[in-house]
């Protein structure tokens, strides 16, 4: 008996385990592969260089273009999202009627529930031949539209998560806020979003995180071609997108092309990593101020 | 103007700004959906399901990229429940407040935010590469639960987390061993939690691409696969390919499997849903 529980207990910790060998078996694929890649390509070389071409004649593997394609889209992508998805939660929060709340929370996050390649079909079909008509230089394949759309698709998590924050303030501090007059904006403005900042920046961070790592929308809608850019209605290409397109073709293990796929991997690891550590560490340092 | 008057006025005027936005988020999902099914409906037939994809758009089906997904999904469910499932009880009834376990939870936290495409080419380096299982359905499965498991164990602690404390208390004073506790009174009363979050984990498998195109699921499978180690298709990855061939043709037909996509995504929502509304009017 004491031993079948003994054996149950190393089971089930062998299974939590296999977290851990998760997140070891990514960094050492990221590094092992990378490593090999630097050694062809100096790190000068990946971090100046402003063409990214491995896949042409001429070969450069300067990763800034691909990291401002990334800038780039997510930044299109956090202007649409941040201040709709902050007044929705606003909204939601402080003037909505109860059951109006309790409908469209769950109605906007069917949003974040959508595949990411039918977004990349909406944003190709529908939004390019849209805007195409208000600007009529803007090319088939274009980062705005790819940015608007995944913008659209990250409202939820700003909205709903945000709403969390605010929901968890303490009462007292509204009540406080309405005992002195304020009016609704006002209370939302000076108490409410102040008091529910740190749950507000996760959102976002995470937001932001999600965005840099989206890749269906961007490599369906925004193009393949890495250049250094910010000019949003030509084509562009992000670390996402490149590693689908190598993936897409056959690039023979062990050549440079497939080893550069692990070293855009890498990049956009570390650049994700950050933020998520980043978010883990405003979550602890403000968590219990009202607890 | 007076003060008051002013600020009643920017008062209400957010209101309006935030009822339009709200509405803005709802009218962009419906606008997205009708247009979908305006260019897909004309597909929606028994031919379109059961036919082999084909380089005639007309005739193209989605017969062998919804055997792909199913297969995919079953062998993810083969893999990844028990793990999470497993990981998520170690979590919440065994670890100690130790560093181990602290480490164990930040770990999880962080996989949950690594882009899937990232899981993509853990997939490739070890089951394609390392092991040797190729462009297979194993690698895409094994993929694929990987990326899903955080969701499963934070759905299956939040799920343990809410079983009342006395149930426990009532069954350890009756002699209960801890395993017994677990899986006679733990597990059955936090079902509905985790079949919740089992369910939205693989809603959300299902709609996935970018890991598998690394893996190296293909564009164009003109057969059903026979075993684990057969190369396969998905349907999200027939939507992408179809979306991105030029002929107009190939773009209705990805409507097509969007819709059927979408529906499958909805009803595991609305079933995921219903589950966790059942499950929490019981616990209470």
């Amino acid at each position: 008996m004491k031993l079948k529980e003994k054996i149950i207990e190393a089971f089930l910790f062998l299974c939590a385990s296999v977290t851990i060998l998760t997140t070891i078996g990514i960094i050492i694929i990221l590094l092992y592969e990378s490593i090999s890649f630097f050694k062809n390509v100096s790190i000068f070389e990946f971090f100046t260089d402003t063409q990214w071409t491995p896949l042409f004649s001429e070969q450069h593997f300067g990763i800034l273009p691909l990291v401002s394609g990334t800038f780039l889209t997510s930044a299109i992508a956090i202007a649409v999202a941040l201040p709709i998805g902050l007044t929705i939660a606003i909204y939601l929060n402080m003037y909505a009627p109860k059951g109006f709340r309790k409908t469209l929370k769950p109605l906007l996050e069917i949003l974040a529930a959508i595949p990411t390649v039918v977004y990349g079909f909406f944003a190709l079909t529908i939004v390019t031949p849209f805007l195409q008509t208000i600007y009529p230089d803007l090319e088939t394949f274009n980062s705005l539209s790819a940015g608007l759309v995944m913008g659209i698709m990250i409202i939820p998590f700003i909205s709903s998560l945000s709403e969390d924050a605010l929901y968890a303030v303490p009462k007292s501090l509204k009540e406080a806020a309405f005992g002195m007059g304020s009016t609704r904006f006002q209370t939302s403005i000076k108490v409410m979003v102040p008091a529910a900042s740190s749950g507000i920046i996760v959102s976002v961070i995470l937001a932001i995180s999600r965005a840099i790592g989206e890749t269906m929308i961007v490599a369906i809608a925004a193009g393949q071609q890495a250049q250094l850019s910010l000019n949003p209605t030509i084509p562009t290409q992000t670390i996402t997108s490149y590693i689908v397109q190598v993936s897409m073709g056959d690039a023979p293990q062990g050549s440079i092309e497939y080893k550069t796929i692990f070293a855009a991997g890498l990049t956009l690891f570390l650049f994700t990593f950050s933020l998520n550590t980043f978010s883990f560490w405003i979550k602890k340092k403000y968590q219990e101020k009202y607890e | 103007m007076n003060n008051l008057k002013k600020n009643k006025i920017i008062d209400s005027s957010f209101k309006v700004f935030g009822v339009l936005f709200t509405l803005l988020g709802v009218f962009i999902l419906i606008i997205l959906i009708y247009n979908i099914i305006k260019v897909g409906y004309t597909r929606i037939n028994w031919d379109f399901l059961s036919s082999l994809p084909s380089r005639k758009p007309e005739n193209a089906g989605i017969y062998t990229a919804i055997i792909g997904t199913l297969d995919l999904m079953l062998l993810t469910i083969v893999f990844a429940i028990p793990i999470g499932v497993g990981a998520g009880l170690y979590l919440e009834e065994y670890a100690h407040k130790s560093r181990l376990s602290r480490l164990l939870e930040i770990n999880i936290a962080n996989l949950a935010g690594v882009p899937s495409i990232i899981y993509g080419l853990l997939g490739l380096g070890i089951f394609v590469r390392f092991f040797g299982f190729g462009g297979s359905i194993l690698s895409g499965a094994l993929t694929m639960s990987l990326l899903i498991l955080p969701i499963i164990i934070v759905a299956t602690r939040e799920a343990i987390k809410a079983v009342p404390h006395s149930l426990k208390e009532a069954s350890f004073a009756l002699g209960a061993s801890k395993w017994q506790t677990l899986s006679k009174v733990v597990l059955p009363s936090s079902f509905g939690g985790i079949l919740t979050g089992i369910i939205l984990s693989l809603s959300r498998a299902i709609g996935e691409t970018a890991p598998l195109i690394v893996v190296g699921a293909m564009a164009y499978v003109p057969f059903v696969p026979h075993s684990i180690f057969d190369t396969f298709s998905v349907l999200p990855m027939q939507i992408f390919t179809w979306t991105t061939r030029p002929q107009a043709g190939f773009a209705i037909a990805a409507a097509g499997a969007i819709i059927i996509i979408l529906i499958i995504t909805f009803v595991m929502n609305g079933i995921a849903v219903y589950f966790r509304n059942k499950w929490q009017s019981k616990l209470q």
